[in-house]
Order: structure tokens, then sequence, then C-alpha cells
């Protein structure tokens, strides 16, 4: 199930004979919040040796649709192309680009032989009239073809921004039907796009907030298969899944993998009081970690493992606060007017994202580890739970409507706040869980 | 009211009689009387709520839940009249095991919710304990906000699934 793709540089092609004068770097400053999306073009990856016409034109859609719906680009439209590319080894026309007004151009070339595919791309700065960066090729099999088209767009975006990329990525979420007081979940995975999207779970329990783990090959989730709250990890691959023992208490929930994989840091209800503990998954031995009378959970690592981030209402309401991963002492982070949770901690390592509760609305928003430069990033009825792009600049997050008919979407927002839109799923979704980029 | 639930609880813990007619309490029709010598009487349906061995009694006479103030789990002075019922009708009726629900409404983020909703379900419970119920006999689970009754956004609905429900397991009529 897990397509390998390989990737190979290919020499720069010849410069164009006739170089235009400068109009300035092809580049995005993201953080800059970029107002003016930069207009590039990809006409249909040419279909050499096997391949189809039809498969050309899906590769270039796809890397498209990457570009143009993270708000930073604007695609220009073939009907408006002077020149088209229907060579991928010919000399590159770029007065026909620049004239309109083409800054990036993306071209590909698609080869198909039996259930091998091969795709080759290069990027081309117009106004500089040379290629940027080498242009790539990658091998797998025909069923990966998504995942390079994915993978030409991640080069593009990074060359372009300085950023990794993260659209050779999945989601897993819980996927949800029915109205709020019959609500039917079950866990489902897909491209963090929408497409080839696979159930995991039935409905014939209530499952909760799945997390990947650090290579997106397992997922934890909370299930109430027994009647009770309890932890399960469920390998993606196979769809076997099995239940996280923890001896004492009967209800246990939020779990999350350590960046290395082989903890699980997760909350445990024992009597009146909710803890944060930790598990070794081989060993199956916990460590509790707090044991304030307060509530404590929704634990996130930090991505070098050392600290956890977390929610608590020792101060009176959620609050969050950050320990160290053993335990121990613990700082608190939030100090707006409202209720902060569901903490997650950006890749990166430099934001949290979390849930915010004031004045009767929800929002998600951000703020560095050490608590300052808090900003809200969206404002609804009910926003909740982000999960953070494998690059730490795009949220994923649920947003539940009003009243009774009230249903759950995913949503996608960058981190300036731009490009708010909703992630299109089959049934309702909620709970959104970004994988890693994948290799 | 409160009164007349206790001394027609008391009666029918005393006398294990099926009762002839629930009067305000079962939906049977009738004048109200209860006559706790009427042993051996069989125009009751056994496992109706007019009998008080049953969930159905439980649920709908003695009341299985208790609701709380928001982002509270303390029990107000309803619930634990609620409780003290439930406590002498578990005492009542040892066949029966236990297990308290605890649920938050929508105001609030997944994972608190279910730990508030425990930290409710905990309260019931320890009430109960303090009233001689076995903690043996009873277990504790949170819903958070996952299993709302009362499906508007408005505070009407909000009071109605801030709640513990003690739900019943075992028993010789179900």
């Amino acid at each position: 199930m897990m397509v390998r793709i390989f990737i190979s540089l290919m020499a720069l092609v010849m410069t164009a004979t006739l170089s235009l004068a400068q109009q300035g770097p092809l580049r995005i400053e993201i953080t800059e919040g970029v107002i003016e999306p930069l207009p590039f073009a990809t006409p249909n990856f040419v279909a050499e040796n096997g391949s189809s016409v039809e498969m050309g034109a899906q590769l270039a859609r796809v890397v498209a649709a990457d570009l143009q719906n993270t708000g930073l680009f604007r695609e220009i439209p073939a009907t408006a192309y002077i020149s088209n590319v229907t060579d991928f080894g010919s000399v590159i026309q770029y007065p026909d680009w620049k004239a309109i007004n083409a800054q990036a151009l993306v071209t590909g070339a698609v080869n198909v032989s039996g259930n091998n595919l091969t795709v080759k791309f290069r990027l081309y700065d117009i106004f500089s009239g040379a290629e940027l960066g080498n242009g790539l090729q990658f091998q797998g099999t025909t069923e990966g073809w998504r995942r390079m088209a994915h993978k030409v767009a991640d080069a593009v975006y990074s060359r372009v921004t300085g950023e990794a990329g993260y659209f050779d990525s999945r989601v897993v979420f819980v996927s949800e039907t029915g109205p709020k007081d019959k609500r039917q979940k079950r866990l489902a995975v897909m491209d963090y796009d929408g497409a080839g999207l696979k159930y995991l779970t039935d409905s014939r329990s209530l499952v909760l907030a799945p997390r990947f783990s650090p290579t997106g090959d397992r997922v934890l989730y909370t299930s109430y298969e027994t009647g009770f709250p309890r932890i399960y990890v469920l390998d993606v691959g196979s769809v076997q899944r099995r239940v996280l023992e923890s001896g004492e208490g009967s209800i246990s929930f939020a779990p999350r993998f350590s960046p290395n994989g082989q903890t699980v840091v997760y909350s445990q209800a024992t009597g009146s009081n909710t803890d944060i503990y930790t598990m070794d998954i081989a060993s199956g031995r916990s460590t509790r970690l707090t044991s304030a009378p307060s509530i404590e959970t929704a634990p996130s690592y930090s991505p070098d493992g050392n600290s956890i981030v977390f929610e608590s209402d020792r101060s009176g309401a959620q609050q969050l606060y950050i320990m160290s991963a053993n335990g121990g002492e613990a700082k608190r982070i939030s100090f707006g007017q409202g209720r902060y949770g569901t903490p997650v901690w950006s890749p990166r390592g430099d934001l949290v994202a979390f849930t915010k509760q004031s004045k009767g609305r929800f929002h998600i928003g951000v703020m560095r580890v050490d608590g300052s430069e808090e900003r809200l990033l969206t404002a609804s009825f009910l926003d909740e739970g982000p999960t953070w792009s494998p690059n730490g600049r795009v949220i994923m997050f649920h947003r539940e409507t009003q009243g009774a008919d009230g249903r759950s979407t995913l949503y996608s927002v960058d981190i300036t706040g731009r490009n708010l839109r909703p992630v299109r799923t089959p049934e309702g979704g909620s709970d959104p869980s970004w994988s890693p980029l994948q290799k | 009211m409160k009164l007349t639930i206790k001394v027609i609880l008391m009666m029918g813990a005393l006398s294990m009689a099926a009762c002839t007619n629930a009067g305000k309490l079962g939906g049977g029709a009738g004048d109200g009387a209860f006559d706790p010598n009427a042993a051996g009487n069989s125009s009751v349906i056994a496992g109706s709520a007019s009998d008080p061995a049953t969930t159905a009694y439980f649920q709908q006479a003695v009341g299985d839940r208790v609701t709380f103030e928001v982002d509270q789990s303390l029990l107000t002075a309803v619930g634990r009249a609620t409780l003290d019922g439930q406590a002498i009708w578990l005492l009542a009726n040892a066949d029966y095991t236990a297990i308290i629900e605890g649920h938050a409404d929508e105001q609030g983020t997944r994972e608190y919710n279910i730990a508030l909703g425990n930290r409710r379900a905990d309260a019931a419970r320890s009430y109960l304990v303090s009233k001689g119920v076995p903690s043996s006999r009873m277990q504790i689970v949170s819903y958070g906000k996952e299993r709302p009754i009362e499906i508007c956004s408005e505070e009407a609905c909000y009071a109605k699934n801030r709640r513990a429900v003690t739900v019943l397991a075992g028993g010789l009529t179900g």
C-alpha cells in the first residue's frame, strides 16, 4: 500500500538565448502576508512513451490545484497561452509566457511502462529567463501518480517560498453523519486534498480524535467499543488495531505519539480527576506525569520530544501549560481573556496552535511557545481541534454549525489567517490530524 | 412531592408487593391510594413502570439523572434529592448494578468535556457511596459532549445535556 517514489535530479536545460530584464526574484515570503498571488502556468504534462494525454492533463491539474489553493499562487488558464509546451526537451519561448504575465512556468512529462510511472518536471523563472533549480524525475508505480504530482508541487512551492512543502501528505479524521443526538462517527484517511479516501473503522462504536504517528504508518485514537473510552493503535496499512491497556482507571483518551513514535502521551481519569500519563508502546509500562486535583488533558509533544504542552483548569479555567516530557513543574503560557484548550505544538517548534473560547465564540489561534504574540486566526460558533501541516504553515481544524441541524466540516487556514477554505469530505468531518510529508 | 416519593418507596421496600395502582407515579389509572397490604395482587404488569423493582420505575418515578450548572460538577440541592431516591432504590434492589454516565454540553472542547463529564459522574457516584451504596456496584463513564439528548444550541437544551445519568444493569425484570 505504501507507494515508494524515487527522485533524481536532471541537468539544467540550456538557458534561452534571449535573456529578459530581471523583474525581481521568483520568490514569495509567506510571513509577509502576501496580497498578490504569484501568477503561474502549468501546461498539461507531455505524454511520452505509453502514457496518455489524459494522464498528462491530470498531473498538471493536481499540481495547479495544490499551488493555487495555498492562496499564494494564481494559475493562468490554458485558454490564455500564446505558445504551448508539446515537447518536454524544447526551449521555452520566454516572451510568450511573459506576455501573459506568467512569472513561473511548470512543465512536465509522463512515461508509463506497464505498472511503472515516470514523471519529470522543470520550473522556469520567466522573468529571469532561466530554470529555477534542477528538473526532477520521479519514478514509481502508476497508483502513485497523485503523490508524484504533489511532489512536483512541493518542489515548486519550496523553491519559490523557501519553505518546505506540504502537499504529499495525508489527513486522518473522523467522518460523521446524522443529527447531533444520533451522530455516527468512523475514522477515515485521505490525501490532504481529499482524494483517495478510505475508511478505517465502521460506525458501530464512537471514535474520537485520531492522531498520526511521526512516520504516518499508525494512528492513535479513542474508541468507546468496550463501553468506556480507551486508546487504540491502528496500523494504517493493514487496518489492524489493538488496545493500549492502561491498568488503573476506566477512562483514557486524548493520545498523541512522541516524535520518535515509541511513546504515547495521553489523559486518564481516575475517580474524579483527569491527569496526563505516558506509556512506552513496546513494554506497555505507563508513567504518571501530573497529579494536580485539577483536570489536565490534551497533551502534545514538542518536535524535539523534550517538552509537552497541555491544558489544565488548575487556575480555575482551561489554560495552556508547558512541562518537561518527564513531568514536573509546569509553566503557564496562556494569559488572555477566555479559555484555552487542544494545544498542538507546530512541527517547526516555534508556535503552539489552540482552541480559544471567549465571549461565546470559538477561535483557532496560535502563540509562541513562551505565550507571546497570540493571534486568533478564525472565529465562529464552534471552531476546534487544530492540526499542523507538515511545514507548519497551514492549520486544519473543524467547524461545527449552530443549532439542531448543526454539522461539522473540516477547514484549513494559513497561519497568517488568510485563505480560510473548507476541505471537502463525503460526510461531515472533525478531529483532523495531518501526517508528515510522505517519503 | 419529595416526601410523598420517599414514603412510597419505603412502603415498596417493606412490603415487596406490587401495588394495585401507581397513582400519580406509574401512569396507571386510579384514585391514588397505595395499599401496602395488597400482597399478591396480580393486576400490576410486571416490568412496567408501576412495578417499583424495574428500570422503568427507576427512570420515571425515582429519576435517573441529575443536572449541573455550566462548567460545574457540584451537585445541586435538587440533584442531591434525586440521588437520595436513587440510593434508597439501589439499596432496596440489590440485584442491580449501575453505570453512571457523565455528560457535558457542546460549549467546550472535546477532551475537556470528557474530563468534565467524568467529574460529574464521579460526583454522583461519590454521593451514592456516601448514602451507603457499595462502590463495587457502580462504575462511571464519561461521554463528554458526544451524546446530547437535546440538540438546540441554547441554554434550554444545554441545561438538559449537562447531566449524570444512572444506567441500571442486571435485575430480575430488566
